[in-house]
C-alpha cells in the first residue's frame, strides 16, 4: 500500500511523520536538530529518499542538512552562501540603503529531475542553486541584478525569498516570490528576471499598483497547468492564467483575504485551499475559529471547512510554507500551526484530525507520497 | 595540544563528545585554533565565525582562564595555560533570549 511522509519544520527542530495510505495512524520521529530553527525541509521528486533541510539559529548561523534515507539519518553539507560580486544595497525599513546580508535559507526547492540539484531561497532575498547535492552553492545573480533590486524592502519577517516554483513543462521557467518585492519570473533558467506583478494592488505601499513592492505571501501551481498560478498576498487572494503576466483578485466570499499559505488539490487544478487570518496585526483566525477555505472553482466562491478543526478559542497562525497536499486518492491536505499542531485531511478537506499536537511552533509542512 | 570546549549544539553538529583536542601549528591564537578546529571539523565553518569576513559571530563568545577573550584581536596569543593544554579554550553561545 502506498504511504505518505510528512516533513515538519518547527522553531526547535524537524519532525518526520509517516503513515500508510489510510492516513489514520502516524509514526513520529524527531526532533531532528533539536533546538535549531528548521525553516523548511523538502524531498526530491526524483528520489524520495533524498531530503534537504534548512537548519539555523541566531547563534551559529545556517546549516544545510541532507538525508539519503528518507530522514532516518542526516549529514551536514555546504553552508556557504556568498552573494555574487559586490552585494550592493536594498532599502532598509527607514528608506536608507542597506547592504545585502545573508541571514538564513527560507525555502529549499529540489529539482524535479535531478536529486543533486536544489534551489535555495534566502534572506536577504536571493536565489542560490547547488548542483552537487548541497555541497556548494552559487547565486543566480540575475535576480538581484534586476534594476529594481535597490528599491526592494523587507517585510516584517525580513526580506526573504520564500517561494520557488519550477515549471514542469519548461526547464527554463522559474517563478519566485519575495516579501516585500513581489513575484519575479525567469524564462532562461535564471539568467534574466522580470517582475510579474501586474494586477496586484497593495494599499499599504505608496503606489498601490507599483511594478514591485508587493508583499506576496505565497504562490502555488498545479503540475498539470503551470500557467495558472494562485497567490495569497498580504491582503487579497489572486489568480493568474498567464504565468503571472496579469493577476485578478479571487477573494470572493472569504471572511478575510489576509493569510499566508495557499495550495492546490493534487488532482483537481481548480480546487484550492487557504487559511483566512483576521488581519496583518492580528495573526489569528477570525472569531477564534480555525477554518480552511476551499474553492472548487479556482477562486471567487469559497466554502468553510471546519469538521475536526477547533471552532472556539483558537488563536494560532498558519505560516506561508506550512500547507501541503499528497497525491493519494482522495487527496490529502495538511497544515501546521504556530501552536504546534499538524492537521490532516484524508478526504480533500471535508474532515480533519490533528496527527500530532504540541510540537514547537510549526514553520513548514511538506508531504511526500511514497510508492 | 590545545583543548577546546564547544557548546552543545556544535558538539552535536561535529559529532563529538566532550573536549576537542587539536594540534595547532605555530603560536596559539584565536585564528590558529579556529583554523585547526575547522580543518578537523569542516561542518563548523561558518558557525563560529563568518565564512568570508572571519569575524566572530555576534552571539558567540570565547572564554579561557576565567577571562572573556571575545574582543581580543584574532592574532593575539592565547594565555600560556591554553597554549600548553592546561586550561581549555571555551567557545560559548552567548546568553540571549530572556
Amino acid at each position: 500500500m502506498r504511504g505518505v511522509r510528512v516533513l515538519v519544520g518547527t522553531r526547535k527542530g524537524a519532525f518526520v511523520l509517516t503513515s500508510d495510505g489510510k492516513r489514520e495512524r502516524w509514526d513520529i520521529s524527531g526532533p531532528h536538530f533539536g533546538g535549531w530553527e528548521i525553516y523548511h525541509l523538502k524531498g526530491s521528486p526524483a528520489d524520495p529518499n533524498r531530503l534537504y533541510a534548512s537548519q539555523s539559529t541566531g547563534w551559529f548561523g545556517q546549516q544545510i542538512q541532507r538525508s539519503n534515507d528518507g530522514g532516518k539519518t542526516w549529514e551536514a553539507v555546504g553552508n556557504k552562501f556568498v552573494y555574487d560580486g559586490v552585494p550592493g544595497t536594498h532599502q532598509w525599513y527607514d528608506g536608507t540603503p542597506h547592504p545585502w546580508e545573508f541571514a538564513r535559507v527560507w525555502h529549499l526547492e529540489p529539482s524535479l529531475t535531478d536529486p543533486d540539484t536544489v534551489y535555495a531561497g534566502v534572506e536577504d532575498a536571493a536565489l542560490f542553486r547547488s548542483t552537487d547535492g548541497g555541497q556548494t552553492w552559487q547565486e543566480l545573480p540575475g535576480l538581484r541584478g534586476h534594476r529594481s533590486a535597490p528599491s526592494w524592502q523587507p517585510g516584517a519577517g525580513g526580506m526573504c525569498l520564500h517561494t520557488i516554483l519550477l515549471d514542469p513543462t519548461d526547464p527554463g521557467r522559474i517563478l519566485i516570490a519575495i516579501s516585500a518585492a513581489g513575484v519575479f519570473r525567469t524564462d532562461d533558467a535564471g539568467k534574466t528576471w522580470r517582475p510579474v506583478n501586474r494586477g496586484l494592488r497593495s494599499e499599504n505601499i505608496p503606489d498601490p499598483t507599483a511594478e514591485v513592492g508587493h508583499c506576496v505571501h505565497h504562490i502555488a501551481m498545479h503540475r498539470s497547468r503551470p500557467g495558472v498560478l494562485f497567490m495569497q498576498k498580504h491582503w487579497d487572494v489572486m489568480r493568474s492564467d498567464d504565468a503571472g503576466e496579469s493577476w485578478q483578485e479571487v477573494s470572493g466570499n472569504l471572511p478575510t483575504d489576509f493569510g499566508f499559505p495557499i495550495d492546490v488539490h493534487a488532482h483537481e487544478p481548480d480546487t484550492i485551499y487557504v487559511v483566512p487570518i483576521k488581519s496583518d496585526s492580528e495573526h489569528y483566525p477570525p472569531e477564534g475559529k480555525l477554518r480552511v477555505y476551499r474553492s472548487r472553482t479556482g477562486g471567487h466562491e469559497w466554502e468553510a471547512l471546519t469538521k475536526g478543526l477547533p471552532q472556539r478559542d483558537c488563536y494560532v497562525n498558519v505560516l506561508r510554507d506550512a500547507m501541503a497536499v499528497d497525491s493519494l486518492d482522495s487527496c490529502g491536505v495538511y497544515f501546521g500551526t504556530t501552536g504546534g499542531q499538524v492537521y490532516a485531511s484524508a478526504d480533500a478537506g471535508d474532515s480533519w484530525a490533528s496527527i500530532v499536537r504540541d510540537l514547537p511552533a510549526v514553520v513548514s509542512v511538506e508531504v511526500q507520497t511514497l510508492p | 595540544m590545545i583543548r577546546v570546549v564547544l557548546p552543545a549544539h556544535l558538539r552535536t553538529l561535529a559529532h563529538v563528545d566532550g573536549e576537542v583536542k587539536l594540534d595547532v601549528e605555530g603560536q596559539a591564537t584565536q585564528r590558529s585554533v579556529l583554523d585547526a578546529l575547522e580543518a578537523c571539523y569542516p561542518m563548523l565553518r561558518g558557525t563560529i565565525r563568518d565564512h568570508v569576513t572571519q569575524q566572530r559571530r555576534a552571539f558567540v563568545r570565547f572564554f579561557a582562564c576565567e577571562q572573556d577573550l571575545s574582543h581580543e584581536p584574532p592574532d593575539a596569543p592565547l594565555p600560556d595555560a591554553v597554549a600548553m593544554g592546561v586550561e581549555p579554550f571555551l567557545v560559548v553561545g552567548a546568553m540571549a533570549g530572556g
